[in-house]
């Protein structure tokens, strides 16, 4: 996994609440296989009408965040489903941080997965950063060491849990780390079988 | 908050610590995974394997069932290609892994939270994934269940294993009596407009109180099921009697003797006195009124005797926004009564609300009248829809107008192609109202199967409870 630590891009203003994964990637486009990439399917609804034409004033299709690697949202971003495939579009579009109030917590984990950073910000702070990009700047820097978002002059920290920072910091995958654990997991399993015998399904023993 | 190891515990604290594989200093904890649910939508996670070159580690742990895509109608209809693809994948995965699958032809198949219970698969104590964000439902048993994505999926099926770190613990507390026409799903939807669909974000819900306790297991598997609307990790009820009764002789639960001494194991799996939670809810069950939602989070409930809100009289500018473009959505005026609106068509399905407590509960306000509008009757699992037709509930749902078909997700989210139509306004027995969920441009109301059943009889949303009084 590509490792995060520093990012200045361009960051594209969604100011909505409740960004639900089934608008992160409509449930019709999640038969379609990844090799085709799914960026195209990203926030579809709200980025094509009906009949498939571009809504010119959504703001990831103005000109100037088209090509947005930062999104500053509203709270309860990612809130719904598991899909995974709703962090790919974002991640196949070309984002790499969803800056955001709140975060749904199965989004949240599947982008960290991803090496997508949620970055969790005051309610307030998103205003700012909102209102700043509405009117003028289009660029962020998020540093991931630091813990900050910064633009102009402005300043403004963010949260992430720790075990978080330090995967995206060093674009660490979890299976590695697991695979370590092979002796613990084998002691585990042979403890519990005695402890939870009914654990395991009837008809499997 | 830390817990002392040898102090009171919660249920949840309970459940994590028999998980507990390592612990690493940053505070991650290895976890073992008791039972993993796979559906069509898991092929991202069996490409991964597939990569990686590896193979399912505890094969006999994994069941996979089809649902998410499979067709309702299933005579006469020629499948669609890319669905019927997204099947034979899931057959495919399974079958090269080993793994036991209810499919599509399996008298057992259904929605997975329907199925994973019914068969005694769900048990208390039990860590139990999928890559479904409803799977907080089995937290009905006691158990802890939770939703994962397609990397998670991958990870579990290699280790059994899963790394999180700990929730914090809140308890949501009802007591008192439900009126009648009031249930589990009414008491969620409250929940979730009090608190908002973020409210319990980061946090392991456990349901306590004399409301709860009185609820059957369709109803506790109802409230856990919407845990995740609220934002929660996951939701539980401490395992009773009604729990044990539920299990006794499933197919996959212990039997005979194993059984009593595995009861005895669970009923111990409760919250100790005085142990501590992060927070605090509690609410008044004979307060709690029929309630449908009006907008496009399930946030936005309310009592069926109220009206949709009015922006203008909102004071939080952010909020009156999120009003204002969830009224445009659904096409409806701000002050406009709840039971001014007029519906298009009703489904009454999905992991929340399809079990035969719920068909009952619809069947009986449509018994003896007509649907005003068309709609769909899905059963949660191929037995259940069995059940039904034993007790004669198919006959009531067809005379009243509504069509009866197979067993599965279905119009909760669309994926198999019953899809409610752009501009159409669906009142539905389903958990989420987001835009577009039940298809492009759809509108859908939350509510009950006996609410749903009652707007089917009137062509609006409508009070179910004069009429269930008219019949008592
Ligand atoms: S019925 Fe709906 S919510 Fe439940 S598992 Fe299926 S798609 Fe998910």
């Amino acid at each position: 996994m590509q490792p995060f630590q520093r990012l200045a891009a361009t960051a594209c203003p969604l100011p909505y609440a409740n960004i639900d994964t089934d608008q992160l990637i409509p449930a019709r486009f999640m038969k379609r296989s990844r090799a085709e990439g799914y960026g195209g399917y990203l926030l579809h609804d709200m980025r094509f009408s009906g009949d498939n034409v571009e809504i010119s004033d959504f703001p990831l299709n103005r000109p100037r965040h088209r090509n947005a690697q930062i999104l500053v949202a509203r709270r309860n971003f990612g809130a719904g489903s598991s899909r995974e495939a709703a962090v790919y579009a974002l991640v196949d579009y070309g984002i790499r941080c969803v800056i955001a109030p709140s975060f749904g917590d199965i989004f949240a984990s599947n982008s960290v997965n991803n090496g997508l950073l949620p970055a969790r910000v005051d309610e307030r702070d998103a205003e700012t950063l909102i209102r700043l990009l509405e009117a003028n700047d289009t660029m962020l820097i998020v540093d991931l060491m630091e813990q900050m978002i910064s633009a102009g002059g402005l300043s403004v920290p963010f949260n992430i849990d720790p075990v978080w920072r330090m995967k995206l910091l060093n674009g660490w995958d979890d299976i590695d780390l697991t695979i370590n654990q092979a002796d613990a997991i084998t002691r585990f399993r042979a403890d519990d079988l005695s402890r939870r015998p009914w654990a395991v399904p009837r008809t499997a023993c | 908050m830390a817990q002392n190891p040898s102090g009171p515990r919660t249920l949840f604290d309970k459940l994590w610590d028999s998980h507990a594989i390592v612990t690493r200093e940053d505070g991650q904890t290895l976890l073992w995974v008791d039972r993993h649910f796979v559906h069509e939508g898991s092929f991202h996670a069996f490409n991964k394997l597939r990569e990686r070159g590896a193979k399912v580690a505890h094969p006999h742990l994994t069941f996979g069932i089809a649902d998410h895509y499979v067709p309702t109608r299933r005579t006469g209809h020629g499948i669609d290609t890319a669905i019927q693809n997204m099947l034979d994948q899931l057959e495919r995965n399974t079958s090269e892994n080993g793994v036991m699958l209810f499919g599509l032809n399996d008298p057992r198949q259904g929605i997975v939270h329907v199925v994973g219970p019914e068969q005694g698969l769900t048990l208390p104590g039990l860590l139990i994934v999928c890559g479904d964000s409803h799977t907080s439902t089995h937290g009905a048993f006691g158990a802890w269940g939770f939703g994962i994505g397609a990397s998670e999926v991958a990870h579990v099926l290699m280790t059994q294993t899963l790394w999180q770190r700990k929730p914090k613990r809140m308890r949501i507390t009802v007591d008192g009596t439900l009126a009648l026409g009031v249930g589990a799903k009414d008491i969620a939807l409250s929940i979730i407009a009090r608190i908002g669909a973020d409210g319990a974000q980061g946090h392991a819900v456990e349901y306590a109180g004399s409301a709860i306790r009185a609820l059957s297991m369709e109803g506790r598997l109802t409230l856990c099921n919407l845990s995740i609307e609220a934002g929660a990790r996951c939701g539980m009820v401490a395992p009773d009697e009604t729990t044990i009764a539920y299990l006794r002789n499933r197919p996959f639960a212990p039997a005979r003797d194993d059984f009593e001494r595995a009861a005895e194991d669970w009923l111990r799996l409760r919250t100790d006195e005085n142990a501590k939670f992060d927070r605090e809810i509690v609410l008044d069950a004979s307060e709690i009124a029929p309630v449908v939602t009006w907008g496009v989070s399930p946030e936005d409930a309310l009592p069926i005797t109220t009206a949709v809100p009015d922006p203008e009289s909102i004071p939080d500018s952010g909020r009156a926004t999120q009003i204002r473009d969830a009224l445009t959505y659904m096409d409806l005026k701000p002050g406009q009564k709840l039971t001014d609106i007029r519906i298009d068509r009703v489904f009454i399905g999905s992991c929340t609300n399809s079990r035969i407590e719920d068909l009952r509960a619809a069947a009986k306000v449509l018994s003896g009248r007509k649907a005003k509008v068309p709609g769909l009757v899905s059963p949660g699992s191929s037995l259940v829809k069995q059940q039904a037709e034993a007790e004669g509930l198919d006959q009531i749902f067809k005379e009243a107008g509504l069509e009866w078909v197979e067993s599965g997700c279905s119009m909760c989210v669309g994926m198999n192609g019953d899809i409610v139509q752009p501009g159409e306004r669906c009142a539905s027995t389903t958990n989420r109202n987001f835009k577009g969920r039940q298809g492009p441009g759809a509108r859908t109301h939350l509510m009950s199967p006996a609410m749903v059943a009652a707007a089917a009889v009137s062509g609006h949303l409508a009070d179910v409870r004069p009429l269930i009084e008219e019949r008592s």
